[in-house]
């Protein structure tokens, strides 16, 4: 076919996990992925996957059934929905681009709405911990090159992150640590992970215990003495043992995951981890990392931030950013049953939820734009079809540790199939022209 | 015995991320999802076969998953459910001025139903909508 010759793409950023990977390579024409190298499982998964159980038309919910119709016919609709709305929520934004988020937060100001991410249910306590303690940190680049300790705490990257531990830690082969016996690596978790079974000590925490575990290592290594013999199924010499590790290595590297911000004290659990680290500044060199999720959900909080003053959970019902997690984020505001509309940009509540909350959800109007068959676009009122970033479409994200990416383009969308930016900005200007109640 | 106590935990697991790239609707990512890693010994202790339906039941809400030996073992007494539809039935929504919801760490009651279907997708967000 013309205009169909196979190329090979270097250098490509996966937009899967957080973790940035930019060392893929596709081989593809201008329409077809055919393979993807040097990425992980899941990577190889997303691009060679990148066809299979996509939305091609946008659809529009007529007696009951979704049917398809016209980008304009849905962007009206949706339109209406959330300007017809008395508190619209608009969730979602950590799989698009940056650029499409700052479109989200103009049209959350526009309807007057509640706008917050997938950080609510993911690093959001790990940002309230961040907010009362501060934050040690650096870039992924320095971790490879000086870290002589890891410490990987309630997460699992072989599983979550895969190429975590090759690029950038225990198996990176960095400037000053070139090996795997240059590193020791400290895994903490209820599980005896796959991750775990990397380390060279490996700790196991009783559930819901983190908090008690980090603040006797906050203790130990600030040279107090422990009282009990064991805490958190932890006997006390270990943690004098892993307190003297920590202060005596060169440059530590603490990453902690969801098992310290979806479990018992969420935001009080990464507090503690942030006030650990920064104890250990007064010894040696130490850094923080939480291993954020999705491929752009520490854009969303930097855009967030950028335009509303605060990184999630921002409220503009009043025409002011108000920001108060757990009156004004996402799972609260619909198990009270408080929202009347929704606006689902590349997320899905409606698997991810709680039950509790999705119960209201599935009550109130769906908008949803996004690449892909979810159980959220199945129960939307109006979907929109989106291209995928990174792989159809050039945007930029964030990686872990806040660098700046630009995920380019690989291949053309499906036919007619546009970028959630423009989708955003065509629903902006017919929300405009509707007239805006506020 | 046919029933024990856990705390149940949800989290990644490579197949669910695979799987979901896939496809949310696919047989595969239902495999993947609908399923609850229990230690070899709880197992034991259940009697329960690999690939055996269990009820998993919260203090808010219950689902039919397939049980499997789990590979990252030892955990006695702490059940594993990957992220999705399935999980996010057992879940409280609770978020204690956070925004988070309790996702990790509830207790649990695990219980043998080898005669109980699995749930598919649509039907489990059929019973949310309930």
């Amino acid at each position: 076919m013309r205009g169909m010759s196979k190329t090979t793409s270097e250098n490509v950023i996966c937009t899967f996990c957080a973790s940035g990977c930019d060392d893929l390579e596709i081989r593809h024409d201008a329409r077809d992925i055919d393979s993807a190298r040097n990425g992980c499982a899941i990577s190889i998964s997303r691009f060679t996957s990148v066809k299979e159980n996509r939305i091609l038309k946008p659809l529009v919910r007529t007696r009951r059934t979704l049917r398809p119709t016209t980008y304009a016919r849905a962007i009206d609709r949706a339109a209406r929905i959330l300007s017809k709305a008395k508190y619209p929520l608009l969730y979602g934004w950590s799989q698009t681009s940056c650029e499409a988020i700052s479109k989200g937060v103009e049209l959350a100001e526009l309807v007057g709405g509640l706008i917050d991410n997938t950080t609510t249910s993911c690093h959001g306590p790990t940002i309230l911990g961040l907010q009362d303690a501060g934050e040690a940190t650096c870039t992924l680049g320095e971790v490879r090159h000086s870290a002589d300790l890891i410490i990987y705490w309630g997460c699992n990257p072989i599983h979550s992150h895969p190429h975590h531990t090759t690029r950038f830690t225990i198996f990176s082969k960095g400037r000053f640590r070139k090996a795997r016996k240059e590193r020791r690596l400290i895994v903490v978790d209820v599980r005896r992970t796959d991750t775990a079974k990397l380390a060279d000590r490996f700790i196991q925490v009783q559930p819901n215990r983190d908090y008690e575990l980090l603040t006797a290592l906050r203790t130990a290594v600030n040279g107090e003495e422990l009282e009990q013999d064991s805490i958190a199924g932890v006997p006390r010499e270990v943690i004098e043992e892993l307190a003297d590790m920590m202060v005596e290595c060169e440059f530590g590297a603490l990453f902690f995951g969801l098992g310290l911000t979806m479990t018992a004290g969420k935001h009080r659990n990464a507090e503690a981890a942030l006030s650990l680290v920064r104890d250990l500044n007064y010894a040696t060199k130490f850094v923080v990392i939480p291993m954020r999720g999705w491929f752009n959900v520490t854009g969303a909080n930097e855009v967030s931030t950028w335009q509303t003053g605060y990184p999630f959970a921002v409220d503009l019902t009043q025409g002011y950013p108000r920001f108060n997690p757990g009156d004004t984020s996402a799972v609260d505001a619909l198990a009270r049953g408080e929202v009347d509309a929704a606006l689902v940009v590349a997320s899905d509540p409606v698997s991810h939820f709680p039950k509790a909350a999705v119960k209201h959800l599935l009550k109130i109007p769906i908008v949803t734009v996004e690449p892909k068959r979810t159980p959220t676009s199945e129960a939307s009122e109006v979907v929109i079809p989106s291209a995928i970033i990174g792989i159809e479409a050039t945007g930029t994200i964030y990686r872990i540790d806040g660098v700046p990416l630009e995920a380019r383009k690989v291949i053309d969308p499906p036919a007619g199939v546009r970028p959630d930016v423009e989708i955003l900005d065509a629903i902006i200007k017919r929300t405009k022209s509707l007239g805006v109640r506020r | 015995m046919s029933r024990i106590e856990v705390t149940v935990i949800s989290g990644r697991s490579l197949s669910q991320a695979q799987s979901r790239e896939r496809g949310k609707f696919s047989d595969e990512y239902a495999r993947s999802v609908a399923v609850c890693e229990l230690d070899p010994d709880d197992m034991n202790e259940l009697g329960a076969m690999e690939g055996e339906n269990v009820r998993v039941t919260t203090g808010f809400g219950q689902v039919i998953v397939r049980a499997a030996v789990s590979k990252q073992a030892p955990h006695r007494r702490i059940a594993f459910v990957p992220y999705g539809a399935w999980a996010s039935m057992l879940f409280d929504a609770s978020t204690h001025t956070s925004g988070m919801p309790t996702l990790k760490g509830l207790k649990a009651i695990i219980e043998r139903a080898p005669e109980a279907k699995v749930a598919t997708l649509q039907e489990i967000t059929n019973m949310k909508a309930e």
